[in-house]
């Protein structure tokens, strides 16, 4: 199991006074798949994301990316693995001072390896992937609307062509036509990268569409983790409120349906 | 897998070969990803553009593991932007998809315009005007504010205007002392020089005394709170805005300027004339200890002889200037933080600016004051 983990957490506890936030943790994403991690606000999903990307430090126990644990590695490692991974804020998290072009063009400039031409192109292209136009390349992100921040902070996460891609409430915030479009493109992604995504989501939708696994944070543990069909059914009363009203389309013929829908639906668009 | 640093694939691998029919075949192998192809994205980029050069050739794409966009980019440019003869995986059909016949325009620069520095000093000259306006109207405001408080007495926002005194008074006495009474020193060790070659020894008191009271003190103290609170002002109105607290408080209907601009006027209004009196007494302090050194006056002759050598108005006009400064400063500070706009280089130019233009302010009042008061208490 240990060599198929693109993110392997062991044992992780998070304590923060004497708050314990997280207890005892052990996860393991593998290649290739999509795992979502939903829990009830304040169950510490933020903090586990945090954990995974570096940003904090457990307790005890150990958080592996890319088989290096991330808490105590040298600098240069971190900073590879850093290199290989997207993340996607929650809000976006622009830099404010520069512009939407700019934004997705740093990653790339800071490799110090790209001419600015191929810089570019590649930028115009994660940009058009988006369905940014041309015209608000120049945009500085106060002068976009809240759905093209968050598609400029994916074409940013995307710029360097991630194999692990971290998504914090990814629909959140988009009308319903560009949730789906985000959903198709993260679909399109995987297959042509073999892109590993993590995401954090509230949206139900989102997770019929995308997530091949669910964990399921609450009580301070990892109380289940599965196929959404088989989660759907976990007596727990922060599962049964979750999918209230959902469980019929979480079915696992229904979802199977939907996303050979979506996948038809790409194609003839 | 994920401990590769490629991945599965290999390094991308690029081999020529002819087919029976006597046609070149170009088979490429591996990783065509951003980061597998950087440290020879030239030299493959190089190899690509010579096979390219036959029109005849067959690009085999077949055993390539991964394709991003960078390393499609990098094979499309060598093929002078249209798709050859190709053979590829239908998984990566898509990736070449976005790739447009057309290269991306090169971002426009502006023009350069011969009368760019005439419009700068146009464009400048007009939000001086306009900055000037808005702080007039800032100060109306205020006014109405003020108005309005006398009316319903219970409005005034008396927490704020406490917490105001202590953060920009309380907290600056330490370090508007410490200048002072270095200043003072200076001051009196340099004019005791002086003074000694003249046998004019006395005068050190006259020279300190009217020198600290009237112009130093005032001027070391609004300095201070200048660069000290009146940039801590304009930064957390400046976040307020980016984080949309501003109108979070407009939209529940409570006056910016009442809660906000008000307390930091009247508080600097308290604060500034105190610091300017604090400031003043350890200067005279740390003169006295320096001339005493020096010059061998005795504190008690120092202390004796400073009533008479300086007429009591220096000292209402430099507490005046400080009132004057202190209602300036947090204006124009709560007046620039105010103008910033939601993003963080806004929030770094306007306290830069903020700060700047303060202390220019008072320098500039001070000058007039100077002159217009040119015969009181000399």
């Amino acid at each position: 199991m240990a060599g198929d983990c693109v993110i392997e957490l062991r044992g992780v506890w998070t304590q923060i006074g004497a708050n314990t936030i997280h207890r005892d943790i052990n996860l393991c994403v593998h290649v290739g798949e999509v795992l979502a991690l939903i829990g009830e606000s304040g169950s510490g999903k933020t903090t586990l994301l945090r954990l995974m990307l570096g940003l904090g430090q457990p307790t005890r126990g150990t958080v592996r990316v890319f088989e290096r644990p991330l808490q105590g590695c040298p600098a240069d490692d971190l900073k590879r693995v850093r290199q290989r991974w997207g993340v996607l804020f929650q809000e976006g998290a622009l830099f404010s001072a520069l512009s939407a072009y700019d934004n997705v063009a740093l990653p790339l400039r800071e490799l110090r390896a790209l001419p600015e031409e191929v810089i570019r192109e590649l930028v115009m292209t994660k940009l058009a992937l988006v369905e940014i136009e041309a015209a608000s390349a120049d945009k500085l992100p106060s002068q976009l609307s809240g759905g093209m921040v968050k598609r400029v902070a994916l074409a940013r996460a995307l710029a360097l062509d991630p194999e692990l891609l971290f998504l914090d409430e990814p629909t959140a915030g988009l009308d319903p036509e560009r949730s789906a479009g985000f959903v198709q493109l993260v679909v399109r992604l995987r297959q042509e990268l073999r892109l590993t995504v993590l995401m954090v989501t509230h949206d139900v939708d989102t997770l019929i569409a995308l997530a091949g696994r669910v964990a399921v944070l609450a009580d301070q543990r990892l109380v289940t983790i599965g196929a959404l069909w088989d989660v759907v059914d976990f007596p727990h009363p922060f599962v049964r409120s979750f999918f209230l009203g959902h469980r019929k389309r979480c079915a696992k013929e229904n979802v199977e349906q939907f996303r050979r829908a979506l996948a038809h639906g790409r194609q003839a668009a | 897998m994920a401990g590769d640093s490629l991945g599965a694939s290999g390094e991308p691998q690029v081999q020529r070969s002819l087919d029976p029919d006597g046609n070149p075949r170009v088979r490429l192998s591996g990783a065509w990803v951003l980061r597998a192809l950087l440290p020879q994205a030239a030299q493959l980029h190089r190899q690509l553009l010579a096979y390219a050069r036959d029109a005849n050739v067959r690009w085999d794409l077949r055993e390539v593991q991964t394709l991003d966009t960078a390393g499609a980019l990098l094979l499309w440019r060598s093929w002078g932007r249209r798709r050859p003869q190709l053979i590829l995986r239908a998984e990566h059909e898509p990736v070449f998809a976005n790739l447009s016949p057309e290269a991306s325009p090169p971002r426009p620069r502006g023009a350069r315009d011969p009368l760019a520095p005439l419009v700068v000093l146009g464009r400048n000259f007009l939000s001086l005007v306009e900055q000037a306006a808005q702080i007039v109207l800032l100060a109306g405001h205020l006014v109405l504010d003020l108005v309005q408080l006398s009316r319903h007495p219970a409005l005034t926002p008396w927490r704020e205007i406490s917490a105001n005194i202590y953060r920009t008074g309380t907290r600056a006495l330490p370090i508007v002392g410490l200048v002072g009474f270095l200043v003072g020193i200076v001051l009196s060790y340099l004019s005791a020089r002086q003074l000694q070659a003249y046998g004019a020894d006395i005068y050190i008191i006259n020279i300190l005394g009217v020198g600290i009271v009237r112009e130093l003190g005032p001027m070391l103290a609004a300095i201070l709170v200048a660069g000290r609170s009146g940039s801590s002002m304009t930064a957390q109105l400046g976040v307020m805005r980016v984080t949309e607290e501003l109108d979070a408080l407009a939209v529940m209907g409570i006056s910016q300027t009442l809660r906000l601009v008000l307390p930091k006027v009247l508080a600097l209004a308290i604060t500034l004339p105190l610091l300017v009196l604090w400031c003043n007494a350890i200067a005279l302090i740390g003169g006295m200890f320096a001339a005493n050194w020096e010059l061998g006056i005795s504190y008690r002759q120092f202390l004796h002889n400073l009533p008479s050598a300086v007429p009591i108005a220096n000292l209402w006009l430099g507490v005046g200037k400080g009132m004057l400064f202190g209602i300036l400063i947090a204006l124009n500070a709560c007046h620039y933080g105010l103008r910033i706009k939601p993003n963080t280089e806004s929030l770094g130019t306007g306290t830069t600016d903020s700060v700047v233009t303060s202390i220019t302010v008072v320098i500039l009042v001070d000058a007039a004051v100077a002159v217009i008061f040119s015969s009181v208490g000399l």
